[in-house]
């Protein structure tokens, strides 16, 4: 399959894609989008099974994704039109009127590859505890993929689902948590600290692992190193530390990135970072 | 039927129409699920749970998560049923059906019992008077608050084969058994009850039985009732109740809910777009409960028989 190289350059382009996106309609999430692209490119690029040509809701024999923080939608949509579940051209309709690219992302658009609404915190781990269950039911072997965001483990909702995928021994399940220490109002650590992060995971009977999620080659062993913990009883949990606004360099470092979009003269000194690689949509 | 016809003698609770029709469609149907959040017993799914111990999930006390499980069994094919109180199954998880479920166009099927009053002893905390208006006002629900254990019965069959999200109410209280078993059910379609031409009695929930009472009440006192059972508060069949209103000229709505979201504001939506009409409500006036006897609560909180005799008077001198 691909190669690194092949896998950066595309991860170039889609952190393009992003900070296109955003400028274009003056709003979204740019700083998680870039900080989770490089975990994007390597779990559409070589991890999932899935066939865009023929998306169904559920997903019969594929690998599914759920994103549960779905603010960075910028990514995802990208990474989506990259891997050709709809045109690229569609990536410039994302946040106006009548797209099927919402603000956040949306399955009353029937946009391919989307399965769940996200946007509301703290909802998405069940969705994908439960979309687990299910294939374990109909003796599917397919793996469940879940992102979350930091800052979203303050929801409760989430340990109450920390609770239950252990308890139902739910081992076809990985999640795994974009760990960048901000959020809106600041540092996480400084918002509602989420203390020990690994030792609640491995409290509540997760496997633990994790890995750097702004190097490509990190992320594929890590997951690949989750995908064969599958099967043994527990659920998966990876720690990804990201940085946010991680490849463009004034958008990195702090939490103001968050939500806000580039200026002009922000968009160039971005897209000066970021060569064209695949080609802009 | 004549309103003499209507003389039961059993009872049971619709809670157990419930039960019994889910551990029916464990044995027809292989997608469904049953879900529960620790309240087994409280929703009759026992029979359920132990016929079919692959495909029921015991949530815990973790209601949120179970409504956000069920949505994603729904990704594999699954028809999931929730069950919990009603005050659990709605205002605690709004934003979770709101999300994964309405929005999401999830095949889930939210089965509530406890609700109203009729709860009784534990109190205001677990008699939510508001969850018909809270899932009647989310797009995509589908709101059903059957009668009586049959007709909870005949709903949870027919819910199982609708497409979409549903939210099925039903409560706690041993309730006289009158609409037959072998009534068929239609989600959307009224079971209009009796004909009469001075005043529409449209009722859901226990209130029909009441609304049956006073209606016998009212025929003796020389008022003729058209009563109309609206299990299905969403979609509301409003061909029935144009028909009726167009004939009577006045309405009563009885529910065991709010007097705000319910029942009595669905009506009057449809009456002030095509037919403005004078309606009286029977509801809880926008209290909370407290505990009590149910029959003492229903009384005390204006939603007796003698309660829809008098409103349907006011009604009639309002013409």
């Amino acid at each position: 399959m691909s190669d690194i190289n092949q896998l950066e350059e595309l991860a170039t382009q889609i952190r393009r894609d992003i900070v296109r996106m955003v400028h274009s309609v003056s709003s979204g999430h740019p700083g998680g989008s870039l900080g989770c692209t490089d975990y994007f490119t390597a779990l559409y690029g070589e991890i999932l099974r899935y066939d865009p040509s023929n998306f169904t809701m559920n997903g019969e024999n594929e690998d599914l994704f759920f994103l549960s923080n779905g603010h960075i939608s910028p990514v995802w949509y990208a990474t989506l039109a990259r891997h050709n579940y709809f045109p690229v051209s569609e990536l410039a309709t994302f946040r106006k009127i009548d797209s099927r690219l919402q603000g956040h992302p949306t399955t009353a658009e029937h946009l391919p590859g989307v399965r769940m609404a996200s946007g509301s915190l703290g909802q998405g781990l069940s969705v994908a505890i439960g979309a687990a269950l299910a294939k374990k039911m109909n003796g599917d072997n397919s793996i469940v993929y879940s992102l979350h965001g930091d800052g979203e483990l303050q929801e409760g909702q989430i340990w109450e689902a920390a609770m239950s995928a252990p308890h139902h021994k739910v081992d076809n399940l990985i999640a795994t948590v974009d760990y960048n220490n901000r959020q809106i109002d600041g540092n996480v650590s400084d918002v509602l600290s989420l203390g020990d992060l690994r030792a609640k995971w491995e409290a509540f009977g997760w496997l633990v692992l994790e890995m750097n999620g702004n190097i490509i080659a990190d992320v594929l062993s890590g997951l690949k190193r989750a995908k064969a913990l599958c099967g043994k009883g527990q659920p998966v949990i990876i720690l990804m530390k990201t940085e946010m606004g991680a490849g463009v360099d004034f958008m990195m470092g702090t939490h103001k990135w968050h939500g806000v979009a580039p200026n002009d003269e922000q968009l160039a000194r971005a897209l000066e970072q970021l060569p064209e690689t695949i080609g802009d949509y | 039927m004549s309103l003499n016809d209507f003389n039961p003698t059993e009872k049971k609770d619709t809670r157990s129409g419930f039960g019994d029709a889910l551990f029916e469609l464990g044995k027809q149907d292989k997608r469904v699920v049953g879900l529960c959040a620790d309240l087994i017993g409280s929703l009759k799914m026992n029979a359920f749970a132990e016929a079919f111990p692959e495909r029921f999930i015991q949530a815990g006390v973790a209601e949120a998560n179970m409504i956000g499980m069920a949505a994603g069994l729904t990704i594999g094919g699954k028809i999931p049923f929730t069950g919990t109180f009603a005050n659990f199954s709605t205002g605690r998880v709004y934003d979770q059906i709101r999300q994964s479920v309405a929005y999401s166009q999830k095949n889930v099927k939210i089965c509530a019992s406890h609700a109203g009053l009729t709860l009784g002893e534990d109190g205001a905390t677990h008699q939510i008077l508001e969850d018909i208006g809270l899932m009647r006002m989310l797009p995509n629900m589908t709101v059903i608050n059957p009668c009586d254990y049959h007709q909870t019965y005949n709903a949870t069959m027919a819910i199982k084969d609708w497409e979409g999200p549903v939210y099925l109410r039903f409560g706690r209280p041993s309730w006289p058994m009158f609409s037959g078993k072998d009534r068929p059910f239609e989600i959307g379609k009224a079971w209009k009850i009796s004909a009469g031409s001075d005043v529409s009695i449209i009722a859901t929930g226990h209130m029909v039985w009441f609304a049956i009472l006073a209606a016998k009440e009212l025929e003796k006192q020389g008022i003729s009732c058209d009563v109309i059972n609206i299990h299905t508060i969403k979609p509301l069949d409003e061909e029935a109740v144009l028909e009726s209103v167009a004939k009577t000229r006045c309405v009563v709505t009885a529910e065991e809910h709010n007097k705000h979201g319910g029942l009595g504001d669905a009506v009057a939506q449809v009456l002030a777009m095509n037919l403005p009409t004078p309606q009286e409500y029977v509801a809880v006036n926008d209290k909370f409960g407290e505990s009590g006897k149910p029959t003492d609560l229903l009384k005390k909180y204006g939603l007796d028989v003698s309660d829809i005799v008098a409103a349907a008077k006011r009604a009639v001198e309002r013409k």
